[in-house]
């Protein structure tokens, strides 16, 4: 990061922001200072007070107390497009585009050139649009239809967007969700772009070799208070964790060791049309067995394969031994595998009912008497792992959709645990959980191992991986390139490996 | 390998007490039971002031009438909400309703039913009965095999439906009175007339499938998150068929009740009856995208919609202005749902 575009004075500066919501003191007196030039990191967990803060920022809460200075003039922010109008412009972890419209229009959504007639100028849309994009070294052009790009290249789209305005600050909120490798590395350098203008950037992400990699600053907030700005030159992994948590998280490589068991699970020359080929694997009792690879190299295809949501065009699948046949969700859950699936909210949870209903989910129409539901037969199942997994929740009527992103997650685990599963598939478990609740869902997978659960673990986070797999599957492209023991793998052979490099051909 | 151990994380999102959850529960339950209680109170003090009649609105009598009269669009109106729960929409009931009348008074024409005396009776009803399911049947099958959203699908057959009745006897009613029935849908028992029985039994029984049974828990399950629904192993389709075939049957019983009493139907009998329907259901707090909504709450819904017609009649409005009031309500009442409902989102959204 080069100092000398940096800027003394704060483009942004929040003071003493004070916001209470019934019953909760969301902010206490949380000050943030950004740079010109500067990538500012602001870091915390779930519910420490992030959204909040950024809320206050975009006009959407107005604080209790304390100030916000936009290049130290202090500024009542009212509104969206206030803020906007300060220079203050948002790129969101979840796009609002309309997929059928072009690039040009959704970038000049509510503000087309017009001509006389309320006619829309399309040449001086195209152009500016095109103008702006130069400015982002793209691919596309300003005429494509946005539901044709990739999620990567939407939000390309959302942050041109956000140049339209000649922007003074400019917040990311966990802009790398989606994007692989390849990606994020277009998106860094559009940061840096924005840096080299004088722009102040804030940078909201749970991944910590991204803030190590291009933030200047971190800020940390816990539980609604600010916990200190370090340089982020200074400091390291460790000490950032402990200011969030107040302790450290452990991501060590898997080291446990306990007796395997038989073979649950062995896939032959799995094939599945264009999405993956000639897949080979196995799964014993008591193993992790880890997934690793870019998105759409095949991983979920071949979890929704394994869990009937998927015809399989070739291959077999054997469960102890014996070759089945897996029709449908039903049939797999009939045969005791089990999915977590990689969207939570949208794929895994119902949302509006309340926590002993989603856990019981599946296995409602076992714990009938006469016509009926047993209610009490499903309270026993929720209390039985409430307290085995932790779940903090006040009840079991809580409605699913109150908890936090970890607690929910150990609902599903719990759904299908209470099923006493014979292999079960974790996709993604911690994506979009904050870093507290991820070491418990590690410890969780691990323990489930111990147990002689029979594991799958698909993951894009390279540390996750390493830290609870017993083995490591490295897929690229619909193919498993290698599968590693957790003795030999390094980094650098597995990024190889997902890289579709083949061993001892690279550089 | 340190064993992390982690400490309680004290989240300031602020998540529901047991107590609190109950009691916002209650209020969204009760909320139609409070806008009757105020329905009963306007009219009664209105009356005074306006009725075109010598009596009291608040009779009893005139009450229990009410009862009866709200049972053709109640019984329909419970069985859309759980059609509706479950993420659907029905709007073929009205022209099964026109159907299953056709079938059960025309039926008792025919001369070897009428050989059987009053054996023909449950005869009669079942076949009428077995016309709803059919129909329910079929408009399952459509949307479970074909995929097609449902209010396409139901409006074709609402088209369709509506045909077969015009097909059967041309622009003719279809008349034919039993004294034997009409002496059983005029009875009362307990003070109740017959139709006010059936809304009842209806809505008992259909409150336990919903709360109770593994069909009426998959339902909500399948209304909020279909795909959530599959991947616990639910088989989507199945749970749908059932429930339009329930509905089917409802709106049967609705036309059995009703025509057993009135011995005459006109191929147009029943028009509009889904819209009703819908009208009662929303207004109970049923939500249109799914897994949201009480049985309960739909009969408050038939049951101030019914006050509304009686009331505004009995102050002296006509057809016109009672219609335009109801919809201006209609719209009142869900701005205001929303408003709350924004409200306390943003509560918990700290």
């Amino acid at each position: 990061m080069t100092d000398d575009v940096r800027d003394p004075r704060p483009v942004l500066r929040l003071e003493g922001i004070v916001k209470t919501f019934p019953g909760v003191r969301a902010l206490d007196g949380v000050a943030l200072s950004v740079l010109a030039g500067e990538v500012h990191a602001l870091m915390g967990e779930n519910g420490a007070g992030k959204s909040t803060l950024m809320k206050v920022l975009g006009g959407l809460h107005q604080p209790d107390e304390g100030t916000i200075y936009i290049a130290e003039r202090p500024v009542k922010m009212t509104s969206p497009m206030h803020a906007k109008a300060e220079g203050v412009v948002f790129i969101h972890q979840e796009l609002s585009l309309a997929d059928e419209l072009t690039v040009a229009e959704n970038i000049f959504l509510g503000a087309l050139p017009r001509k006389s007639l309320g006619r829309v100028d399309w040449a001086r849309l195209y152009g500016d649009t095109d103008r702006i994009l130069s400015r982002l070294n793209v691919g596309f052009d300003a005429k494509t239809r946005v539901g044709d790009l990739s999620i990567a290249n939407q939000q390309m789209v959302e942050i041109a967007r956000a140049l339209t305005v000649d922007p003074r600050a400019v917040i990311f909120d966990e802009p790398t969700a989606s994007l692989t490798d390849a990606e994020k590395v277009v998106l860094f350098e559009v940061i840096a772009d924005l840096q080299a203008r004088g722009v102040g950037v804030i940078y909201i992400s749970h991944r910590m070799e991204e803030i190590f990699r291009i933030t200047d600053r971190i800020t940390v907030l816990r539980d609604g208070q600010y916990r200190g700005t370090l340089n982020t030159a200074e400091t390291n992994e460790e000490e950032v964790t402990q200011l969030m948590i107040g302790r450290s998280l452990d991501l060590s490589r898997n080291a446990s060791h306990h007796e395997l068991g038989e073979i649950a699970l062995e896939v032959r020359g799995l094939s599945c049309g264009k999405l993956f080929h000639d897949v080979d694997f196995h799964v014993r009792r008591g193993e992790v067995l880890g997934f690793y690879g870019l998105v759409g190299a095949g991983r979920t295809e071949i979890a929704e394969t394994l869990f009937g949501l998927r015809e399989p065009s070739a291959g077999e699948i054997l469960l102890n031994g014996e070759s089945v046949r897996i029709a449908s969700p039903q049939d797999a859950i009939a045969r005791g595998i089990s999915l977590v699936p990689e969207d939570r909210k949208g794929q895994g949870l119902v949302l509006g009912m309340n926590c002993r209903d989603n856990m019981t989910l599946p296995q409602v129409g076992a714990l009938r008497s006469g016509p009926f539901v047993s209610g009490g037969a499903e309270v026993e199942i929720f209390d039985k792992y409430h307290k085995k997994l932790d779940i903090r929740t006040p009840g079991w009527r809580q409605t699913v959709g109150n908890l936090s992103g970890g607690n929910q997650q150990k609902i599903v685990i719990g759904k299908w645990l209470s099923m006493h599963p014979e292999v079960l598939i974790v996709d993604e478990p911690t994506r979009g959980i904050d870093v507290g609740s991820k070491s418990e869902i590690h410890n969780l997978i691990r323990d489930l191992a111990a147990q002689g659960y029979a594991v799958i673990v698909i993951s894009s986070e390279m540390p996750e991986v390493l830290h609870v797999s017993d083995r490591i599957v490295a897929m690229f492209s619909g193919q498993v390139m290698r599968t590693f023991t957790s003795e030999e793998v390094t980094e650098d052979s597995l990024i190889q490996a997902i890289s579709g490099i083949e061993p001892g051909r690279a550089a | 390998m340190t064993d992390v151990t982690p400490d309680k994380i004290v989240s300031p999102v602020k998540e529901d007490t047991p107590v609190a959850l109950q009691r916002r529960k209650l209020i969204a339950q009760g909320a139609i039971w409070a806008f009757i209680v105020v329905e009963l109170i306007f009219f009664s003090v209105a009356g005074e002031y306006l009725s075109v009649s010598d009596k009291a609105f608040m009779d009893f009598e005139n009450m229990l009438l009410l009862l009866k009269q709200s049972a053709p669009i109640g019984i329909i109106a419970l069985g859309m909400t759980i059609i509706m729960i479950n993420g659907n929409i029905d709007l073929s009931v009205g022209a099964t309703y026109a159907l299953a009348a056709i079938v059960l008074l025309d039926s008792m024409t025919w001369p070897w039913m009428q050989a059987l005396g009053d054996s023909a009776i449950p005869l009669a009803w079942g076949l009428a009965l077995l016309t709803g399911m059919a129909l329910g049947a079929i408009n399952g099958l459509l949307v479970w095999k074909t995929g097609v959203d449902a209010f396409i699908v139901t409006l074709g057959s609402m088209l369709g439906f509506r045909g077969l009745v015009f097909m059967y006897n041309g622009e003719q009613p279809t008349s034919h009175l039993n004294w034997t029935l009409v002496d059983f849908a005029e009875a009362r028992f307990l003070g109740l007339h017959t139709a006010t029985w059936f809304l009842l039994g209806v809505a008992l029984l259909l409150w336990l499938l919903m709360t109770r049974t593994v069909h009426g828990r998959n339902a909500y399950a399948i209304g909020n998150n279909r795909e959530a629904a599959v991947n616990a192993g639910i088989r989507v389709g199945p749970h749908m068929m059932i429930n339009f075939m329930i509905i089917g049957f409802l709106a049967a019983l609705s036309a059995v009740v009703f025509y057993s009493e009135s011995g005459s139907v006109n191929p147009n009998d029943g028009m509009l009856f889904e819209l009703w329907a819908i009208t009662a259901v929303v207004l109970g707090g049923t939500k249109l995208t799914g897994g949201y909504g009480s049985v309960v709450a739909t009969l408050g819904g038939v049951i101030a919609i019914q006050l509304l017609r009686k009331g505004l009649g009995h102050i002296g409005a006509d057809t016109q202005t009672v219609n335009l009031v109801i919809g201006l309500i209609l719209i009142a009442v869900l701005f205001l749902d929303r408003q709350l409902n924004r409200k306390g989102k943003q509560e918990l959204r700290t």
